[in-house]
Order: C-alpha cells, then sequence, then structure tokens
C-alpha cells in the first residue's frame, strides 16, 4: 500500500501532523489553540482537516482564553485537546492548574523550544521542570509522556486521552520541536479506537430527577481543601503504582548506562551502538513517563552499574530526578546541551569515554 | 434556617424560584447581586429551562454564585468565565450559557477574552455587574471606579491623570459585530428590577435563535465597599453612577441588522 493513499493508516508524516490527525481518530471533541513556533502545524491540520471530523477547531485570542476553553469544554464532558510550545505553555498554567484542582480531563502538548523567555524556535528540554513539578501554583502533577518517535507522537495521544479521562487529570505530551518537525513512517491509530464514556460529573444540564454538577477549585474550608488535596496525592500515588513506563536497551551487562528522553533517547541509541563497537558495555533507560518516573528500574540499574550518564536538552532537571532515585547508589554523571542546541551521538560517546577513563585512573 | 410558615390560609402569589437553592446568600445587606441572581433563575424557571441551563461564576464576591443558582455551574478563574462559558457551548450548542461577571473580572483581567467573545459573537448571554469597585478583595479601585471615587487603592480619589477614566466597556461591546444585544440595566427600585426581568428574557429568547451575543450590564451598588448604607448606596448609585453609565439599550437587534 502506498504511503501517499490518504484512506491507508500507513503515512509518511510530520510529528505535529501525526499528533494532530491521531487526535481526531482518538474521537477529539474539542481542541482549542493558539499559533506558536514549532507547532503551528497541529491547528493548521486540525483546521484543514475539521470539515472530516464531528470536533470543534477553534483559534482563540491567547493561550490564556483557550486554556480556559479547554476547562469549559472538558467541564463539560467533551474530549478535548490543547497544544502549544514554551511561552504559550507558561500562559496556560494558570488554567492546567485549575483544571488539575477541578479534575477535569485534558491532553495538552508541549512541543518544546529553547528558553528561557521568548528563547529559540529550535528543540529543547528545558521545559522537564515545569511539566512534572506541577507548572502552576498549588500542589498538583501532570501525568506527563515523552515520545520518541513520530509513532509514539501519535500512539500517545490516544494513550494520553485514556489517562486524563481514567485519572480525571490534565496529562502532557511532552516532546520537542524536532520531533514536532520531522517527518517519518508511521500507522495511525484506527478512527474510533477509543470509546467515549458518560462523565457522570460534566455539566451537560441539571437532570430532571438527579443532583447538579458543579466544576470548580474552590473549597474556602481548609479542612475540605485539604481533603481535596489528599485525594489528589492518592491519584498521583496510583499513577506512581499503576503507570510508570520505560524502555531500556543492553542495560543487562552495562557497566554505564544513559539516561535519557524523548528525542535524546534516540540520540543515545546510536552512541550505545558506537560505545558497543569500541569494547564499552553501554546501556540505555529511557523514561517514557517522566511523571510518574520510573524510579525503581532505576535505583536497580543503579546498584548494577559502575554510572550513570543522564543526558538531556536541558542544563540539567531530569538529572534531579535521577539523582533521587539512584540515592547514591553509583555516580551520576550529566551531559546537556541548552538553548536550541542538540548533543550529537559523538559528543555523548566523549562523555562516556571520560567517565570510564576516570573510573580507570581512579582504580589505579 | 427553619422559619415557620405564615402562609396557612393566604395564597402564595411571590416565592422562591425553584432554580434557587436553599442556601442563605452570604452577600451583604442591600447588595445588588442577590436580586440579579433571583431575576436570572426566575428567567430560567419560567422558560423550563432548568435542565438545559449552564452558568459560569466568576472570581470576585459572585464567586460563589453556585451555591445559589440550582443549575450545573463551572467556576471560572478570575477574567476567564467567557472563556469557558465558550468552551461549554461550543461542545453542548443546544443549551443555553451563561456567564455572570463583576467589574475586575470582566472589564480588567478578561478584557481580552470579553472583547474576542463577543467578537466571535458566542452565542451566550454574558451578564455584567458593574459597582465600580473590587468588592470581594475589601474595596479597591475598579476599572470602572469613577473619577474623584475614593477606594482603599485609590485613597485620595481616583486621580484620571495616572489611573485613567472609567472603562465604558460595554459601550465598546456594542461597537462589535458579534454583539446581538447589548443593554445596561439597574436593580436597585422594583421598576428597575422589572426592566431587567424584560433585558433577561429577551437575551434568552435570542440565544435560543442562535443570534450571537448578548450582553447585559447591571449599574450596580456596594453598600460595603462604598461605606454606605444601602439606602445611601441606591441614592449615591443614581446621582453619581448613573450620568457616567446611563441605563438604556446600547443596541437592539433592529440596529444589529442595519
Amino acid at each position: 500500500m502506498s504511503t501517499h493513499d490518504e484512506k491507508s493508516d500507513v503515512r509518511i508524516m510530520k510529528g505535529n501532523e501525526a499528533l494532530a490527525e491521531a487526535a481526531f481518530r482518538a474521537g477529539m471533541q474539542a481542541y482549542f489553540g493558539y499559533p506558536i513556533t514549532p507547532q503551528s502545524e497541529v491547528i493548521e491540520y486540525l483546521m484543514e482537516e475539521q470539515p472530516n471530523y464531528d470536533c470543534v477547531v477553534l483559534q482563540a485570542e491567547s493561550e490564556l482564553g483557550s486554556i480556559n476553553m479547554v476547562f469549559g469544554a472538558a467541564g463539560a464532558g467533551a474530549r478535548v485537546m490543547i497544544s502549544s510550545s514554551g511561552p504559550g505553555i507558561s500562559l496556560m498554567q494558570e488554567g492546567i492548574s485549575y483544571m488539575a484542582s477541578a479534575q477535569l480531563p485534558c491532553l495538552i502538548a508541549n512541543i518544546q523550544r529553547g528558553g528561557p523567555g521568548l528563547g529559540t524556535i529550535q528543540p529543547s528540554q528545558g521545559d522537564y521542570f515545569q511539566a512534572t513539578k506541577g507548572g502552576g501554583h498549588g500542589d498538583y502533577r501532570l501525568l506527563v509522556l515523552a515520545p520518541a518517535s513520530v509513532q509514539e507522537m501519535a500512539d500517545f495521544v490516544v494513550e494520553g486521552f485514556r489517562l486524563a479521562e481514567k485519572y480525571r487529570n490534565p496529562v502532557m505530551i511532552l516532546t520537542d520541536g524536532a520531533l514536532g518537525q520531522m517527518m517519518e513512517k508511521l500507522e495511525l491509530p484506527k478512527a474510533g479506537c477509543l470509546p467515549h464514556t458518560v462523565m457522570p460529573w460534566a455539566t451537560t444540564g441539571k437532570p430532571a430527577d438527579g443532583e447538579r454538577r458543579i466544576i470548580t477549585s474552590l473549597f474556602m474550608q481548609p479542612e475540605k481543601m485539604e481533603e481535596v488535596n489528599l485525594l489528589l496525592q492518592k491519584k498521583y500515588q496510583q499513577m506512581e503504582a499503576e503507570e510508570v513506563r520505560y524502555e531500556e536497551h543492553e542495560v543487562e551487562d552495562a557497566d554505564v548506562i544513559l539516561v535519557a528522553f524523548g528525542l535524546v533517547a534516540r540520540i543515545c541509541q546510536k552512541t550505545m551502538e558506537l560505545a558497543r563497537k569500541k569494547g564499552l558495555r553501554v546501556g540505555i533507560l529511557r523514561p517514557i513517563t517522566l511523571f510518574p518516573f520510573p524510579s525503581k528500574r532505576l535505583a536497580e540499574l543503579a546498584s548494577k552499574v559502575d554510572a550513570i550518564l543522564t543526558v538531556e536538552m536541558n542544563a540539567g532537571q531530569m538529572l534531579e530526578d535521577v539523582k533521587l532515585a539512584v540515592e547514591g547508589r553509583c555516580p551520576v554523571h550529566f551531559k546537556g546541551r541548552m538553548g536550541g542546541m542538540i548533543p550529537s551521538p559523538d559528543e555523548v560517546l566523549e562523555a562516556v569515554e571520560a567517565i570510564v577513563e576516570h573510573k580507570v585512573e581512579m582504580e589505579r | 434556617m427553619d422559619i415557620p410558615p405564615l402562609t396557612n390560609g393566604f395564597e402564595i402569589v411571590y416565592k422562591k424560584p425553584q432554580t434557587l437553592t436553599e442556601t442563605p446568600m452570604h452577600y451583604c445587606p442591600g447588595c445588588g447581586h442577590g436580586v440579579v441572581h433571583r431575576v436570572l433563575m426566575e428567567v430560567v424557571d419560567e422558560m423550563g429551562i432548568q435542565d438545559k441551563t449552564i452558568g459560569v461564576a466568576p472570581v470576585g464576591c459572585s464567586v460563589f454564585a453556585y451555591d445559589y443558582m440550582n443549575i450545573d455551574m463551572q467556576e471560572a478563574a478570575h477574567g476567564r468565565a467567557s472563556a469557558v462559558a465558550t468552551g461549554i457551548k461550543r461542545v453542548l450548542p443546544d443549551r443555553f450559557v451563561f456567564s455572570y461577571q463583576g467589574d475586575g473580572d470582566l472589564a480588567a483581567i478578561g478584557t481580552a477574552e470579553t472583547i474576542h467573545v463577543v467578537n466571535r459573537g458566542e452565542n451566550i448571554l454574558m451578564v455584567f455587574i458593574n459597582n465600580a469597585v473590587y468588592g470581594m478583595t475589601g474595596g479597591q479601585m475598579a476599572p470602572t471606579t469613577l473619577d474623584g471615587m475614593k477606594t482603599t487603592t485609590s485613597p485620595f480619589g481616583r486621580d484620571p491623570k495616572s489611573a485613567g477614566h472609567p472603562l465604558k466597556i460595554t459601550n465598546l461591546i456594542a461597537q462589535l459585530p458579534g454583539a446581538y444585544y447589548v443593554t445596561r440595566q439597574a436593580a436597585h427600585t422594583a421598576a428597575s428590577v422589572r426592566k431587567l426581568k424584560k433585558a433577561v428574557q429577551a437575551a434568552f429568547q435570542y440565544q435560543k435563535l442562535n443570534k450571537g451575543t448578548c450582553f447585559i450590564e447591571v449599574v450596580s451598588n456596594c453598600p460595603s465597599g462604598w461605606k454606605m448604607t444601602p439606602a445611601e448606596s441606591n441614592k449615591w448609585l443614581e446621582e453619581n453612577m448613573f450620568p457616567i453609565f446611563p441605563l438604556g439599550d446600547l443596541k437592539t437587534p433592529a440596529q444589529t441588522m442595519n
């Protein structure tokens, strides 16, 4: 079957387009967005294809407007997605905090670019803290999925909607401008792959014989507010128990393990191949869920290896979660590039070699 | 509260609409919010649309509006009620959706949302309570505070050279093609309440007909924020607020057609 056949599920697409098409196929009922590079293809694609689907697609006046439209639509029981990049995601933090508190499901895609500030439009992983530690005000978490291919850009949309609705919590797809822009072959999810369920809590109009529904994040009595907080924490604990996902390569005999997510994990794959050719036993652990973080698996591996090298396109953000998981079981090193720069497999290899040489020197 | 019925042997001709809950309102004596809540819910009752109406509460004194209106409701972030209402209406186009916002909410922090919701002609009702002061936070200057008016953040009176003049956002709204019906009403006398109710009835009818945004400003009082008795505040409302915010229709369907 030709990859240009519009009817085929196998296509060559940009990551941003794959995300958009997968959202339609996953039964998205509303999308509210605002253009920002490097993810404007998402709303462009949705606007173009919208006539073929029963889905609201609206360009709002700002990211503040759009995230609050998401709030309203999600509160009315719709399956909703929104996407943006760093500066826009920062503006949305107000609405995301309110949604976490009001327990509204939605899918947020952050196609990261270099920052801080207006930054650059080149790829980055500088929003890791913002995504995994809450981002807005108050104690809350997002469930964060980090795709590493165009295939996963599509797959994680379906999974993201499913998890958002299971936990009544916003889910974030944390990816970057390179994955958003690059084209790869993928198999799209089938339309109707995620059936809609009734949301009894949604404000669709008070049932004549039932209780009215209120969507709110305001709990003035501290006792009640603490109760809500405890409920949220319980959900996050359940996520930690049930939703941790990761991928690993060649860890069984590894002396050094590379820990990287998203695009960087693919770069590290090449580093691993180069290192193995040189006789260095290198493996990879790639967290797929950034929250919940695969801490348990990392701790297991840390007691078996000489060192861990965390590689990120930032100044060392996931590094903190890696160190918390490793708890001193082995040395944890860091290699990072920032501001839109992408580390090459060779420079990661150099970092690996420096660790190995240092260890050899220490043993002498 | 247990209040013994006083109606034995009498016919009840005026009672609480069933779309208001039993929860006693927290509003200060003389405040207009309770009256406007009641007018809205009377219309919902009379149209028989309790099961089809979704309200959006703001941040401000009426933040607990959902405690009093016996319908499905959402509580929005400060200034975002009309964006939240847009989200609801877009996915449930056959429901009646309204936002209820104060002056700080609608005309300061939420100005962008307000203008663009109306400019898109979202088919909702926006109720705008203008009492020229931030009530809930304790009487600070609002975008609609009058020139020279004293508040806790304009202790020597609003100085237009520094703070600008009161923002007549309803006049701006009326210029937008998406606005179908824009009116400025009051709720401090029996006559004004009757006029307000007519405006609300019209707005819900227009929404049923998918006409576009209906916008009702209620020029109201804030006895606590203004540091007056309820009677004094109503007098002050008429003498000081109405000249700056004159009552009446700013845009009627006939004008929209032209």
